[in-house]
């Protein structure tokens, strides 16, 4: 890990009243911890992306095709033909600032140039210049600049400083989101292979494995065994996971993390040991080893290549619908693009839970229900027996992650769930939860040990808030429902809130199921022992 | 940025305006050519404007979503903010064009000690809607001069508009709304330094354009009167089409004439600005769709076939090592 | 040429269009656009109190100053250069009905003239008994 810098002296360089300085007089500056390292040549390669080559962030020269700026220039024709999206967003924004102070890497920064509207000048500027006659003529009087190398770095910089969140979107009163600006501008840069490593090689990864980690068949199948044996220790009971299983009803597709990670694993576990007690006919599959799309945060196409396996393997399968796990990134993807870049989902059915007989209506049209609907449904039906007492050593409060929230309204199904499976919980400030949650500073690729410094900055927002809620009420534990989160959450808190866990809704699920045959818990799924239990 | 520019900008088009109320032939042609400049150069701007977005496909339903989704039906579903059906779209997009719903979420970030705090702050959400909404008003009122006869909406809205009968003319809550709305606008761009940094002379501009107009209409009514019947004879004539006399427009005062020129300026400006936030509005794809994505498949036009890793392929790579983990495969061979 | 939600697109740009013609429609649809107010002015009166200009620009405000002098200060004539002035040998009231409406004796051909056209509806008649066609 990068040299740390410390909380309190994070917090000093922070000033929300940035000094006035025209921002295009500013130049970009990489510091160290706050950017990401290259794309590497071999996953590149592998995927058939323009550009593939030895380089680095740092360099003096990115070995950049002799005519980038004609691809970049004529990308952005193309796009702005294709995403009205764009169009739209370049011409109306009238710099209201109301986004200004609603983006957690601007909260956690101050660099003006992280406000979501700035960000989105820094490429409406050159849209101007190239796009519009006032632009092309009055130059910078109307807020027009050419692009230049200095410019392409510092799209670079910035755009790999947003993790595609939405917030601003929400408070925007145009609806102006910054994450499609986002999304587009990173797809431009890779025309030119401008790009990060850490999004680069897990797409390879899961275009090849199947899954980001780039976790063998057999090694998922370790995973599973895995698992097998410490549901059995904890429970006394033995479930065999079903892999690969053609006929089964449901396919079960949940971020690759879940098998390897922690916390992840526990809400792992808890996914088994649920799908076990109410014997679902449900398999998980290899080839479609992942839920998170990593393609999302780089091109619209890398998105639909690797997206394609979650249908072809539920047509291969011949299941009935698909189940999919807790996600961010993911969900956005499933919910709002799968269907129409991959589907009609035909061959599949209308999701039908068999054990309340719910038909998912919502989900009519694209056959993947999420676990937390599904869930949530099997406790409104009782089908399940709770023992909240379980979780007691935990007093929990929900982090709403960005993408289900904002792109899609799973707000209230995690709720549900968490207030029936333990007694402890407590929200964190109502600006900072629901749709105006807080990213955990690392979505959208930028998890890297090298972005150190700006993943803490970025997750600061979301960390202060947990911080009052753990420092008041005595809150120990943060849920989520992505894997993301999942992974940065620890260290965020670690950094700014130390002693706060972080844990998925279906750990708690795990801990607090009641499953027929079992032996008397000692210890919930992270082998620590149990409180107020009556043994 | 921009400060100085848009103030230079302001004060030529003052200038000439001024110029024109008193050289005879170019107050000819600001009263007669521009104002019909003006008018093709808005309605056929603004038409080709919304073509040229309107040419351009919704590839994704990319809804913000902003409460609970339509999800199980115990659940209770944020029908305004998360919208499913047309008429939740809808209801969406009336919030958001009549009351600013988003802009009503405003915050304000600072820090209190260590902590974050988020303050309600209304004052953008309130001077934002009342100036569009006096705008709006005020727009409608002078019909009363742009028409002959004068719809009835006209005499509703002055009466409603001058309830509390002070001063003499009656004073208008919109006239003085419009004024603060705008000079709120305008000073928080020069003092709130994040708006600064992000403001172009082209969001500068716009404000004291309008506020000039605005400035002019209440010098005109409370001030320094003007020959009204002569004006309202100038404004029907343009307005039908008819030829002005130059006995007519000799008796349009000067002050008129600014305020008129502004409007021609306005209205010329307006389609190439970004202004054109009337119209995007209501074509923004993260508002004006309903969040029904799983249960609609939404078409993408240009959606096109690419390049897939296939099961076969994958199973190729891996099936020695899925054999000997006992996971079942396509081919044993 | 293909236009995307295009049956919206243009519905919205009919309304649009609609919206800021209206004017035009109303102007163009009405032969009563061309006619203009046609004020009578008195025969036998050659002078107002003031000059014609700033009565036609500013009567609003004389009248008001003249209504607050009497009914508030209890002010009851014209007063110029410290003289009371006269009309027809008597001293002028500061008063619609006793000075304005002897000379303009016709509401509907002197007053409502231009008030109608531009839809200035003045309380004067609140309380002041409009008078009726050709007062005497």
């Amino acid at each position: 890990m990068a040299t740390k810098i410390k909380p309190e002296e994070l917090l000093q360089t922070i000033n929300l009243k940035p000094k006035f300085k025209n921002w295009m007089d500013v130049p970009v500056e990489f510091r160290k911890g706050t950017f990401n390292y290259a794309g590497s040549e071999e996953a590149l390669i592998y995927l058939d992306q323009p550009n593939p080559r030895k380089w680095q962030t740092t360099d003096p020269d990115w070995k950049l095709p002799e005519n980038w700026k004609e691809i970049i220039l004529e990308g952005l024709r193309e796009r702005l033909e294709k995403f009205r999206s764009l169009k739209i967003f370049m011409d109306i924004c009238v710099r209201c600032g109301a986004c200004a102070d609603k983006c957690h890497f601007f909260l956690g920064s101050g660099d003006p140039k992280n406000m979501p509207v700035l960000r989105a000048e820094l490429l409406r500027s050159v849209y101007r210049r190239e796009f519009t006659t006032a632009g092309k003529i009055m130059g910078r009087m109307v807020g027009a600049r050419d692009l230049t190398f200095d410019v392409l770095r510092e799209w670079f910089y910035y755009f790999y400083q947003c993790t595609q969140c939405r917030r601003c979107s929400v408070f925007c009163p145009y609806g102006i989101d910054t994450a499609e600006i986002t999304f587009l501008t990173r797809e431009l840069m890779n025309l030119i292979g401008v790009n990060i490593d850490w999004i680069m090689t897990p797409v390879k990864n899961s275009y090849r494995t199947g899954n980001h980690l780039g976790i063998q068949p057999h090694g998922m199948k370790d995973s599973l065994e895995m698992a097998t044996a410490d549901i059995e220790e904890i429970t006394g009971i033995h479930i065999d996971i079903p892999l690969n299983k053609k006929g089964a009803e449901v396919l079960f597709v949940t971020p690759s993390a879940d098998f390897f990670g922690t916390p992840h694993y526990y809400t792992f576990l808890g996914y088994v040991m649920l799908f076990h007690e109410i014997g679902l006919d449900y398999t998980f599959s290899t080839y479609a080893s992942e839920g998170g799309n990593f393609g999302s945060f780089v091109s619209h196409e890398l998105m639909k290549r690797l997206n394609n396996k979650i249908y072809a393997e539920a047509k291969r399968l011949k299941v009935k619908w698909i189940l999919g796990g807790e996600c961010g990134h993911m969900w956005r993807v499933i919910h709002q693009y799968m269907d129409t870049m991959n589907g009609p989902a035909d061959f599949l059915e209308v999701p039908r839970s068999p054990i309340t007989g719910t038909v998912f209506e919502n989900a009519k049209s694209t056959k993947m229900v999420h676990i937390c609907e599904f869930t949530a449904d099997l406790i409104y039906h009782g089908k399940i027996k709770l023992d909240p007492s379980r979780n007691d050593h935990w007093h929990a409060t929900f982090h709403d992650s960005c993408n289900p929230s904002r792109g899609m309204g799973l707000i209230e199904e995690p709720r549900y769930i968490i207030k029936n499976v333990m007694r402890n919980f407590t929200e964190m400030p109502d600006n900072t939860i629901r749709e105006q949650t807080f990213c955990c500073g690392s979505g959208a690729g930028l998890g890297t040990d090298e972005n150190f410094e700006m993943r803490m900055r970025g997750g600061f927002p979301r960390a202060n808030a947990a911080k009052y809620v753990k420092d008041k009420y005595g809150v120990n534990i943060c849920l989520c429902i992505c894997a993301i989160d999942k992974a940065n959450l620890p260290h965020l808190f670690e950094f700014w809130a130390p002693g706060l866990e972080v844990g998925g809704v279906h750990e708690m699920v795990g801990n607090a199921l009641v499953m027929s045959g079992e032996k008397p818990r000692e210890t919930d799924l992270r082998f620590q022992p149990l409180i107020n239990q009556e043994v | 940025m921009g400060l100085g520019i848009s103030f230079i900008y302001f004060a030529i088009i003052l200038f000439l305006a001024w110029i024109a109320g008193v050289l005879p032939f170019l107050k000819v042609f600001f009263t007669t050519v521009i104002p019909y400049v003006a008018l093709v150069v808005f309605i056929v701007g603004v038409i080709a404007r919304i073509i040229r977005w309107g040419r351009s496909p919704v590839p994704f339903r990319i809804t913000t979503t902003c409460g609970q989704e339509k999800s199980l039906p115990w659940i209770r579903q944020n029908k305004l903010d998360n919208p499913s059906s047309w008429l939740g779209t809808l209801g969406r997009m009336l919030l958001e064009i009549l009351f600013f719903r988003s802009l009503f979420r405003n915050t304000q970030a600072e820090f209190r000690g260590d902590r974050l705090v988020y303050s309600v702050d209304k004052w953008l959400w309130f001077f934002s809607l009342a100036f569009h909404w006096s705008f709006l008003i005020i727009f409608l009122r002078h019909f009363r001069f742009f028409t002959e006869p004068i719809p009835s909406f006209v005499t509703f809205l002055q009466n409603i508009d001058g309830f509390f009968q002070v001063g003499l003319p009656i004073i208008y809550i919109t006239n003085i709304l419009i004024v603060a709305g705008l000079l709120y606008l305008f000073l928080r761009r020069i003092f709130d330094s994040k708006v600064r940094i992000v403001s172009l002379p082209s969001d500068y501009f716009p404000l004291l354009l309008i506020l000039g107009i605005a400035a002019t209409g209440i010098l005109m009514r409370y001030f320094f009167k003007t020959d009204l019947v002569a004006v309202k004879e100038f404004t029907v004539a343009i307005l039908s089409f008819q030829s002005v006399s130059g006995d007519l427009i000799n008796k349009l005062s000067p002050l008129f004439v600014i305020h008129f020129t502004f409007v021609c300026t306005l209205l010329i400006y307006f389609p190439m600005s970004k202004l054109m936030h009337l119209g995007g509005v209501f074509l923004s794809p993260t508002r004006n769709l309903a969040n029904n994505n799983r249960m609609k498949r939404h078409i993408n036009p240009w959606n096109y076939d690419v390049p897939v890793h296939t099961y076969e392929e994958y199973e190729d790579e891996f099936r020695d090592k899925m054999k000997a983990a006992g996971i079942p495969v396509e081919k044993e061979v | 040429m293909k236009l995307y939600d295009g049956w919206k697109i243009i519905l919205g740009l009919i309304v649009f269009f609609a919206f800021f013609s209206l004017p035009v429609w109303i102007n163009l649809s009405s032969a009563q656009s061309r006619v203009k107010p046609q004020l009578e002015y008195p025969k036998d009166s050659k002078q107002c109190v003031e000059n014609k200009d700033y009565m036609n620009h500013y009567h609003m405000n004389l009248l008001n100053f003249w209504r607050d002098s009497v009914v508030r200060m209890n002010y009851r004539y014209v007063v110029r250069n410290g003289v009371v002035l006269t009309h027809n040998g008597k001293p002028l009231e500061m008063s619609l009905t006793l000075a304005c409406l002897k000379c303009h004796n016709n509401k509907q051909k002197f007053c409502d003239q231009c008030h109608n056209y531009l839809d200035v509806k003045p309380y004067c008649w609140d309380c002041h008994i409009e008078p009726k066609g050709g007062l005497k």
